[in-house]
């Protein structure tokens, strides 16, 4: 996968060559993007005239200094004015608009001034160890007064975007810590219409041009290391699959979406650093059901979506670098900091993911803007990262802290699950935090108190947040289990056949629902799609849908869909039988004992929300609110995987084939044609032949009528 | 092959092979069994070596402490099993859960076909605990099983303690790239036979079991622990697997190379290495290991509970500690950290087992006799069996163009049709004798003051042994009888069908193929009417499997006498026939229904009139 690596500097290259805004690769990019920005920033304090809340001599002095350097920015780049002046307009709106009351209005402009300050925050840091300060900062202000001549600052545009970051923390049950990151860049333009977007400001440029290279609706590519433990750690917010998992909605206006999805998932290979390229016809199918587009949109033909799954695939640090990179700060500054990979890669599981799908703009949906969602999701282990010890913080899960909320963003918040924990019997969390939010997750209504890195105080006087959750019980109470999960495993010995179980348990206890399971199945399994049986309780489930696709040897895989009822607190096992195909000798891999993978089935389902069966009633509530169960949804979405197969194939023994061959070659070919040739023909005694002369003889004897000579 | 096709040679080799045949034959026998013995002489052996790159030089280090919390552990095992009086399944639970591991267990019950009286069980339910490690971001592809059998009385306690102190260490370390099972079974093999079959969710000797719930994916490597006390002096490693089944030669090396790293003292056969093989005592030692080996192999059992885990193409093998006499001892702590470096190194591997040899013979631990080396000597003796065959077969065509050929094919009726009885009668006794026994025991037990066991060893022996007088009551049945010809002809076949039993037979189990051989072909090649019939009787299949019995005594340094050979001859009957029903051993039907029928069809050449 390595090799990769120098590819994704040639695919930026090829992509970022003719941009006049990048000097190098999308880092720098990103670099000069923040400090336009923050010059932007910058005069909305002027604007409100309020100071900032906390101020110590030193900070004044810097901020002021920074004011400096900027005004010789701003005053220079002559350019640059009219965004500003847009983005000073917009800012007002937003600030003084008359009607929003008046408490709003004051914590808006605290926010906004908070943000600001944590932003000179990193120009203070960078100049802080450099003693001539001055000087440093004179540099600071050429350097912005640099880009700001030599890069034409791009024209006034209208497309609005914005970056919201987001980190949510879930103690689990089982004593380990779910770490979730959100990443939300939303822009409102269209890659799709006649002109070509040129200027990209949070949304990254390399996935920019993607889209409107391949006309692409929606692309979710998902990398993992490990499998999500359903049963220990109940849903995660994203499921996806061990492995790499690609799957693309094109607009309907593409004509060969076999060839842009090739050619997508080779750019997409270079871009993730990973072997998407790896993706071909025998892998890529078109489920007609079990993937519905997530964003607005009415195309629902199967023709145009593509999905594929690499189990195979290594996750690791390579794939997170270029991931991190597409973030509007990188990894400088907000919540990305905590990215350090060797830490993100000393857990029990490890997530990323990338998500763009077009979304409404406004609440009237008349047009749409582009939502691009990087998410990473991470489980610590108790006993290997916590020591076994139920207590986790920020520094111990990521050897960091947070500073600081990225300045780009226009939120950015740390939730922390308290679900179980209302009054803090279970665990004590430090530092305590006023705001609490609610929402519902999963069917679930959750409780989560809330950091807003936006806000100064969160920080307190360390000028760092590390959240520290202490358990004061050694256990925390049962999970409810969850309602709907899957297990696979191949049954059966020998290297001819084999059977395919898939398990889905449905653990509501009196409610049932319909599931669609998507399994998809290298063609060197040849499945005997006759065999397949469903059965739940012991009786036969009949399928109210099934969509085969048969294989077709090296050229596509089997997809079978099926909508299948499960009955409430059952368990349906679908079997399926198969045969192992022996492969060409130069088909097999490199390691063909190890096995051959098969990628995880997918299961999606509407379940009946948990709402419904929450029994305990310790909680205070309203009478009136407790009656019905129903509270917000009835039912939701939830997808999930199994785990992916292993299964060995029928393998010669490669270790010296050529002795083989030599050897079978030979007595093939001297033993079987003698032996044959002895066994099929009669032997018989030969007279012994008469010489030419004797021959001749008796010719002329015979025709003179003398008996012959013998 | 120019050779055969030319008459005036074909017939000059012919005859060759016809006069010199006896001297041949027995020219290859003694070759035969002097090629078997050379293959313990030190010098015609290898050296083992490691085979498997992902195992052979990438280091790991054992850091494993707490054998003596594990001894502790496993003391409070023994507490509760003996409160329990079994599987305590609460407790091991519970443990496994406080160490971080995925439990899950699984119930069985098993009705044997007749009272097992070695381990004094009929009806056996029971229950297994399985805890999974799992690794970290793995995906559920692979896993590796350590197992401990929960034993009746005080055996096995200190397995399961240093099975649940090594959960305990491995669920803080980082490095697993596989799941790692641990699980401990109950009633041995009952128990590993129900846990296999319901990982692989098959069923092929009808028990009853729950279904798992827990699974890890793939089984790579599966290490058995017997452990039975806080101190063992040296750690004897077990091969031999159901039908003869072998693990991957690698899996032995593995064993030797961390004995010899850490320092303990490792056997093979519970024998320990010797480094005199001029001496003819180092050559006896290496040949008795090696003869016990051979022994075990072909009795078809497993030999540990790792045995049924090679049907499943999964390299096992069991630990046992012994605790003899010795000065020098090894604590738990070590054989903690011997099982840590074997599950690192095992952790490592990146495809499965499978560079090494699966055919081979251990003279000692160092040393082994690969597939190439010994089956020569097996091809020795079956080469006598075609080489008589061919001389019945040149001998009949000899006397065939004698008379005319339309008498000749007149003839083929009465030639061939008491052949063909004869062969379906010594089948149908074959057949007899492998249902009868277990079928008749309750009319047995009814009408003979006998317990179930030995209502069917005896029922079999009784069947074995009418099987003897076929010859004198089928003769008054059939015609046609009596001629040179006819007993040829039988003899003919019977000697062509011993060769591709044994062929075959050696080829899965080359230990049993050859100790067949070994008394078979004797007989089958030099048997005329006249030989006496006490050789007959007594190199039978069921008198090799008394010989068998008492030289694996003799070799185990156990001599027993006869009056005790003889009882353990019937309970050996016994377990093959459970093994058989419990856990598919082939070894009784492969007796039962094709090697005794083929032996009566040469016992009828002996009573041909």
């Amino acid at each position: 996968m390595a090799a990769f690596r120098s590819n994704i500097f040639m695919l930026a290259f090829f992509l970022c060559g003719f941009s006049v805004f990048v000097t190098g690769d999308v880092q720098t990019n990103q670099m000069n993007v923040a400090e336009t920005v923050f010059i932007d920033n910058v005069p909305t304090t002027e604007t409100d005239a309020s100071p900032p809340s906390v101020t110590e001599q030193s900070q004044t002095a810097e901020e002021k200094r920074l004011w400096e350097g900027t005004e010789v920015g701003t005053n220079l780049a002559d350019g640059a004015s009219d965004n500003k002046v847009d983005h000073v307009h917009d800012t007002m709106q937003a600030t003084d608009a008359p009607p929003s009351p008046p408490a709003k209005d004051q914590t808006q402009r605290f926010a906004f001034d908070e943000r600001i300050w944590e932003a000179t925050n990193v120009e203070i840091n960078l100049v802080e160890d450099a003693p001539p300060i001055r000087d440093k900062e004179a540099d600071e202000a050429d350097h912005v007064l640099d880009t700001m001549q030599t890069q034409d600052f791009p024209p006034p545009s209208t497309a609005k975007d914005q970056f919201q970051e987001e980190l949510v923390i879930k103690p689990l049950h089982s004593g380990d810590i779910y770490a979730s990151f959100q990443f939300r860049t939303q822009w409102d333009t269209d890659f799709l219409l006649g002109s070509k977007v040129s200027h990209y400001r949070l949304f990254p440029k390399s996935l920019g041009q993607v889209i409107s290279k391949f006309s692409v609706r929606e692309l979710h590519i998902s990398f993992t290391q490990g499998y999500w433990r359903t049963m220990q750690w109940g849903q995660p917010f994203l499921p996806s699959p061990p492995g790499a998992e690609l799957w693309v909605w094109f607009q309907d206006t593409v004509t060969d979406v076999d060839l842009a999805w090739k050619e997508l998932t080779n750019v997409l290979s270079g871009i993730f650093c990973a072997s998407l390229n790896f993706i071909d016809s025998t892998n890529t199918v078109q489920p007609s059901a079990s993937f519905k587009p997530l964003g607005v949109g009415n195309v629902t033909d199967q023709r145009f979506l593509r999905y594929a799954v690499l189990p195979r695939e290594i996750v690791c640090t390579e794939n997170l670098t270029p991931w991190k990179k597409l973030l509007p700060c990188g990894s400088k500054a907000g919540l990305a900091v905590l990215m350090k990979s060797e830490k993100l890669f000393h857990s029990s599981f490890h997530s990323q993911a990338l998500h763009i799908r077009p979304v409404c703009k406004d609440w009237q949906c008349k047009s749409t803007s582009w939502e691009l969602r990087q998410t990473l999701n991470v489980v610590f282990d108790l006993h290997t990262s916590g020591q076994g010890k139920r207590e986790w913080s920020l520094f111990k899960m990521f050897s960091r802290t947070l500073t600081e909320a990225c300045p780009l963003a226009s939120s950015s918040k740390v939730y922390v699950d308290i679900t179980d924990n209302p009054q803090g019997e279970l665990f004590e969390l430090s530092p305590a935090t006023p705001l609490v939010s609610q929402a519902v997750v999963l069917g679930d209504g959750r409780t989560y108190s809330v950091y807003d890195l936006t806000d100064h105080a969160t920080f307190g006087q360390t000028h760092s947040l590390n959240v520290l959750l202490r358990w004061r019980a050694a256990e925390s109470g049962e999970m409810l289990r969850p309602l709907l999960h899957g297990e696979r495993y191949v049954a059966g010995y020998g290297l001819q056949t084999g059977e395919i179980h898939t398990l889905v348990y449905n653990n509501h206890p009196y409610r049932a629902f319909p599931v669609l399971l998507l399994d998809t199945v290298p063609w060197y399994l040849r499945l005997y799609i006759h065999t397949l049986t469903v059965t739940s309780k012991g009786r036969d489930n009949k399928p109210s849908y099934i969509h085969y696709q048969p294989s077709k040897d090296r050229l596509q895989p089997h997809l079978l869909e099926m909508l299948i009822q499960l009955p409430p607190n059952s368990v349906t096992e679908v079997t399926v039988q198969f045969e192992r195909a022996l492969l060409k000798w130069t088909e097999y891999t490199p390691d063909p004992n190890h096995g051959f993978y098969v990628g995880s089935s997918v299961i999606s389902a509407l379940v009946p929300s948990v709402v419904a069966m929450d029994t305990n009633n310790t909680q205070e509530r309203p009478l009136f609110s407790s009656f019905f169960p129903c509270k917000e949804e009835s039912t939701y979405f939830m997808r999930i995987y199994t785990e992916p197969l292993l299964v060995n194939l029928p393998t010669p023994d490669f270790s010296m084939p050529y002795n083989v061959i030599c050897l079978t070659c030979t007595v093939v070919a001297v033993g079987y044609g003698s032996l044959y040739n002895l066994l099929t023909r009669t032997f018989q005694v030969e007279e012994p032949s008469q010489g030419l002369a004797k021959r001749l003889a008796n010719i002329i004897r015979r025709l003179r009528g003398v008996p012959l000579l013998t | 092959m120019g050779l055969l096709s030319d008459p005036n040679r074909r017939r000059a080799l012919t005859n060759l092979l016809t006069r010199l045949n006896a001297p041949i034959c027995v020219v290859c026998y003694l070759a035969g069994v002097m090629w078997f013995m050379g293959l313990a002489f030190e010098p015609f052996t290898l050296r083992t070596y490691m085979s498997e790159n992902a195992m052979g030089s990438t280091m790991v280090e054992e850091h494993f402490p707490a054998g003596e919390r594990a001894l502790a552990t496993g003391r409070e095992f023994a507490a509760h099993k003996k409160k329990v009086g079994g599987m305590p399944v609460n407790w091991l639970v519970k443990t496994m859960e406080s160490r971080g591991l995925e439990v899950f267990t699984q119930s069985f019950t098993r009705k044997l076909p007749f009272p097992d009286e070695n381990k004094e069980r009929y009806l056996v339910r029971g229950t297994n605990v399985y805890g999974i490690l799992r690794a970290p971001r793995a995906s559920r592809t692979e896993a590796l099983v350590l197992t401990a059998p929960c034993s009746q009385g005080n055996a096995n306690n200190q397995a399961v303690g240093l099975l649940l102190g090594l959960a305990q260490y491995f669920r803080s370390q980082v490095y697993w790239a596989k799941d790692i099972i641990f699980l401990v079974n109950e009633h041995d093999l009952i128990g590993m036979q129900a846990w296999l079959e319901g990982y692989h969710h098959t069923n092929t000797t009808g028990g009853d079991w729950s279904p798992l719930h827990g699974r890890g994916g793939s089984i790579q490597a599966s290490l058995s622990l017997e452990l039975s006390s806080d101190v063992i002096t040296s750690l004897d490693l077990v091969l031999e697997g159901l039908n003869g089944q072998l693990p991957n030669l690698d899996l032995a090396n593995l064993f030797h190379a961390f004995c010899q790293k850490i320092g303990v003292l490792c056997t093979i056969q519970g024998k320990l290495q010797r480094n005199d093989w001029e001496s003819t005592s180092g050559y006896s030692h290496s040949a008795q290991t090696m003869m016990l080996m051979v022994l075990k192999q072909a009795s078809g059992r497993p030999w540990g509970d790792h045995g049924l885990f090679l049907r499943y193409h999964i390299e096992a093998a069991t630990i046992r500690g012994i605790n003899s006499f010795r000065q020098y001892k090894t604590d738990t702590t070590t054989i903690g950290r011997l099982l840590e470096g074997m599950y690192r190194k095992l952790n490592n591997l990146l495809e499965r087992l499978h560079q090494s040899y699966f055919f081979y013979l251990m003279p000692s631990l160092t040393r082994f006799v690969s597939i190439g080396y010994y089956m020569p000597a097996f091809g020795l003796l079956a080469v006598i069996l075609l080489l008589r065959a061919l001389d019945l077969w040149v001998q009949l065509g000899a006397s065939a163009p004698g008379t005319e050929d339309g008498l000749a094919e007149r003839e083929q009726d009465p030639r061939f049709l008491p052949l063909l009885n004869k062969l379906v009668i010594s089948h149908m006794t074959g057949v007899a004798l492998y249902c009868l026994p277990v079928m008749s025991q309750e009319m047995a037990v009814q009408h003979f003051p006998v317990s179930e066991t030995e209502a069917v060893v005896l029922t079999a022996i009784a069947i074995y042994t009418a099987g003897l007088a076929l010859p004198h009551n089928t003769h008054r049945l059939l015609q046609g009888e009596g001629t040179e010809h006819g007993w040829r002809v039988l003899k003919l076949v019977a000697l062509l069908y011993l060769a591709v039993l044994l062929g075959c037979t050696a080829l899965i189990n080359f230990s049993l193929g050859f100790i067949l051989a070994l008394s078979l072909v004797p007989i089958a090649a030099f048997i005329t009417p006249p030989l006496s019939a006490a050789i007959m009787v007594l190199l039978s299949p069921g008198c090799t499997l008394l010989y068998c019995v008492l030289i694996f005594q003799e070799l185990q340094e156990t001599p027993v006498s006869l009056q005790d050979g003889w009882m353990l001859f019937l309970s050996v009957i016994s377990q093959g026939i459970l093994d058989h029903s419990l856990y598919g051993s082939l070894v009784y039907p492969l007796l039962a229904l094709l090697i005794y029928p083929c032996w009566l069809l040469l016992w009828n050449i002996l009573f041909w009139k």
